[in-house]
């Protein structure tokens, strides 16, 4: 990243937040090794609004569930908001997870045998907020996403639009400082994926960072600021609507 | 997360997968009632049996005609053979002789039928001597045992097992009333209290006693051989005196030489409690290895379905530490799933072996008796197993990282 960009980034946003450098990642499988990241360094500051895009299987989602804490790198240092994730014990990477991060994943993972607001309050029953206070939480979390009238549904009562939805709820319902988007869009069709592109605005407006997987340019073009990866290296770091 | 939270987790996972719980709970619940019920029935059989041997009396010394050990190998049953007569019997309660003996009953047995005005019966009846009533241990319900004036005379009475008495004369008292037995007349003068235990088919309350030489006369028989002799020591300490000493006179009676097989057996209940706890011995071995085989596969069934229902919610497993669970939040929620299953299904599995143990007894008239040890023991190695096969793969899945176990099939 050029010294400008790097000063642009910081006019526009706040302290970083996310600090990568030389992270690699090798998946082992038998006798064959596969390096799908290969030396990423970036930073990701606080409210900044950033679309991850690339061809399909250049470590794309590799990269998010590390920024994710899903997954560890096989080498390279992750700072999260300050602190080494690496020096994390798993009770303090579970609270990370709990607090600061919210999670959309591209096949939603909802449970299957619970009811829409039982999924929505999953994350507050690890945060240890009061039943009461979850139930009204999980509905204004559904009631924000449009899902008000379902919350009794279960996943497999919705449709693919509606489940993902739930999903942005329950990433939301924590207040994250940080939303985490792996192609949320990758299965639903227009009308739905405006839905869910229009949620995300609001939570980057409302002062959320937010960190979007994406094959589709108009997605793409809803960020602030494009990462390009292609064979576990990010190639291009432009902000949107300046010609690269 | 509180233990509350935990436990409404878990319950809600045990209802909605219900037929896997079904599923796990029946295992726990078939090995616990087999093992209840197959210890239950081991020790309702060595209890049984031990209330039959203690009710023959203490001090006890039995001596029944017929060598204990048949070359032929088919013993014919005890009292088959004659060679123990009366005279026998005397010779015994000489207290010079045998003076350890403190009384000496000999019996003898005919299957006979009585008739009290329409009421016909065939029972056995015993022709033994004033001293049965001590020996045996038997009490009187109402009336009175014949005296040795009655014994001497053979007298025409005759006293009455409780069963014989209620077939006889169905309710009503029979003291006093007469039965007839081969064409003559006896009255009934005693009824004896129940024995309190009846090994099925020859049961001691259906009895007609009468003296020695009154049976002797019904059944017109001029030997005078005894089925038993039964000889009751001074005390237990005495017991094997009077039974050197029995053995000594017999065989001295009965000119058997040296080497020879005696024509007489002389049994302790010492010697019967051996034959009776060995064959129980053997009973429990094989009962406690048909429990031991019913937990087995009750626990491996258990076994089975926790280690499918552990792998196929791997992904749940993964999503929840997505979502901020700790790994011993995982733990403990399958912990309490495990032991919601174990409880529910060994009180099920408890409440089946009771109900069994008293409804069994009815149908196949043996007694079951509940034992609690293998009743904790049960439902220990089934918890044990639950929780094992349950826990320990959830823990292993709760160190993945949470990438692993969502992408896990
Ligand atoms: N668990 C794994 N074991 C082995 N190789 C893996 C594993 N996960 C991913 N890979 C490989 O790593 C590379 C990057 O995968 P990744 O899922 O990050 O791609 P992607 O950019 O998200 O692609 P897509 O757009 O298709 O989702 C791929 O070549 C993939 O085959
Ligand atoms: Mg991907």
């Amino acid at each position: 990243m050029s010294p400008a960009a790097q000063q642009r980034h910081r006019s526009t946003g706040g302290e970083p937040i996310i600090e990568l450098s030389g992270i690699r990642k090798t998946y082992t499988s038998g006798t064959i090794t596969f390096e799908a990241l290969r030396g990423v360094d970036s930073v990701v500051r606080e409210g900044e609004y950033v679309a991850v895009i690339g061809p399909s299987g250049s470590g794309k989602s590799t990269l998010m569930n590390i920024l994710g804490c899903l997954d560890n790198p096989t080498e390279g240092s992750y700072v999260l908001a300050g602190d080494d994730v690496a020096s994390m014990t798993e009770t303090q990477l579970a609270e990370v997870r709990n607090k600061r991060i919210g999670f959309v994943f591209q096949q939603f993972h909802l449970l299957a045998s619970q009811s829409a607001w039982r999924n929505v309050e999953l994350p507050l029953v690890y945060a240890g907020v009061p039943k009461a206070e979850r139930k009204e939480r999980a509905i204004a979390a559904l009631t924000k996403v449009g899902l008000g009238e379902r919350v009794e549904n279960k996943p497999g009562e919705l449709s693919g639009g509606q489940q993902q939805r739930v999903a942005v709820a329950r990433a939301l319902v924590t207040e994250p400082a940080m939303i985490l988007a792996d192609e949320p869009t990758g299965n639903l069709d227009s009308r739905s994926t405006a839905d869910v592109l229009g949620l995300l605005d609001d939570l980057h407006r409302s002062g959320r960072t937010i960190v979007l997987i994406t094959h589709e340019d108009e997605v793409a073009a809803r960020a602030e600021r494009n990462l390009v990866i292609r064979d576990g290296l990010i190639v291009a770091d432009t902000p949107v609507g300046v010609p690269a | 997360m509180n233990t509350a939270e935990t436990l409404r987790t878990a319950l809600e996972a045990v209802r909605s997968h219900r037929m896997r719980s079904i599923l796990t709970m029946l295992g726990i619940v078939i090995g616990i009632a087999s093992v209840i019920l197959t210890v239950g029935f081991g020790q309702g059989a060595r209890a049984q049996v031990q209330e039959q041997i203690s009710a023959l009396g203490s001090n006890l010394l039995i001596i029944s005609p017929g060598s204990s050990t048949d070359d032929s190998g088919s013993r014919g049953g005890f009292g088959s053979a004659t060679t123990l007569t009366l005279e026998d019997a005397d010779a015994i309660a000489d207290s010079d002789v045998v003076p350890d003996a403190d009384a000496v009953a000999p019996t003898t047995s005919t299957s006979t039928s009585l008739v009290a005005g329409e009421t016909n019966w065939t029972t056995s009846v015993v022709g033994t001597t004033t001293s049965w009533l001590d020996v045996r241990t038997r009490t009187l319900a109402s009336g009175r045992f014949f005296t040795q004036a009655e014994a001497d005379s053979g007298a025409d009475v005759v006293v009455l097992g409780p069963d014989t008495a209620s077939e006889l004369f169905s309710g009503t008292s029979p003291v006093g009333e007469e039965v007839t037995v081969g064409g003559r007349t006896l009255t009934v003068i005693g009824v004896l209290e129940s024995s309190g235990s009846s090994s099925s088919g020859t049961s001691e309350d259906d009895v007609a006693v009468v003296p020695v030489s009154t049976a002797l006369a019904l059944t017109g028989s001029t030997s005078t051989s005894v089925s038993t002799i039964y000889v009751e020591a001074a005390s237990a300490d005495l017991l094997s005196a009077a039974y050197q000493e029995i053995d000594a006179l017999l065989t001295t009676r009965h000119g058997i030489e040296s080497g020879d097989d005696a024509d007489y057996s002389i049994s302790t209940q010492d010697s019967l409690v051996e034959t009776a706890s060995s064959t129980n011995e053997t009973l429990s071995v094989l009962l406690t290895g048909v429990a031991a085989i019913s937990l087995l596969v009750g626990g491996i069934g258990v076994m089975n379905i926790m280690l499918v229902s552990v792998t196929e919610r791997i992904r749940e497993i993964g999503l929840r530490k997505a979502l901020g669970a700790t790994p011993s939040a995982i733990g403990k929620q399958f912990l309490a799933e495990a032991s919601i299953l174990g409880l529910a299904g060994g009180l099920l599995g408890i409440a089946i072996g009771v109900v069994g143990s008293w409804v069994l007894p009815a149908i196949i008239d043996q007694p079951v008796t509940l034992s609690l040890a293998a009743t904790a023991g049960a439902l220990g190695v089934s918890l044990a197993l639950g929780v094992g096969f349950g826990v320990y793969p959830a823990t292993r899945a709760a160190r993945l990282t949470p990438i692993d176990a969502l992408r896990s099939e």
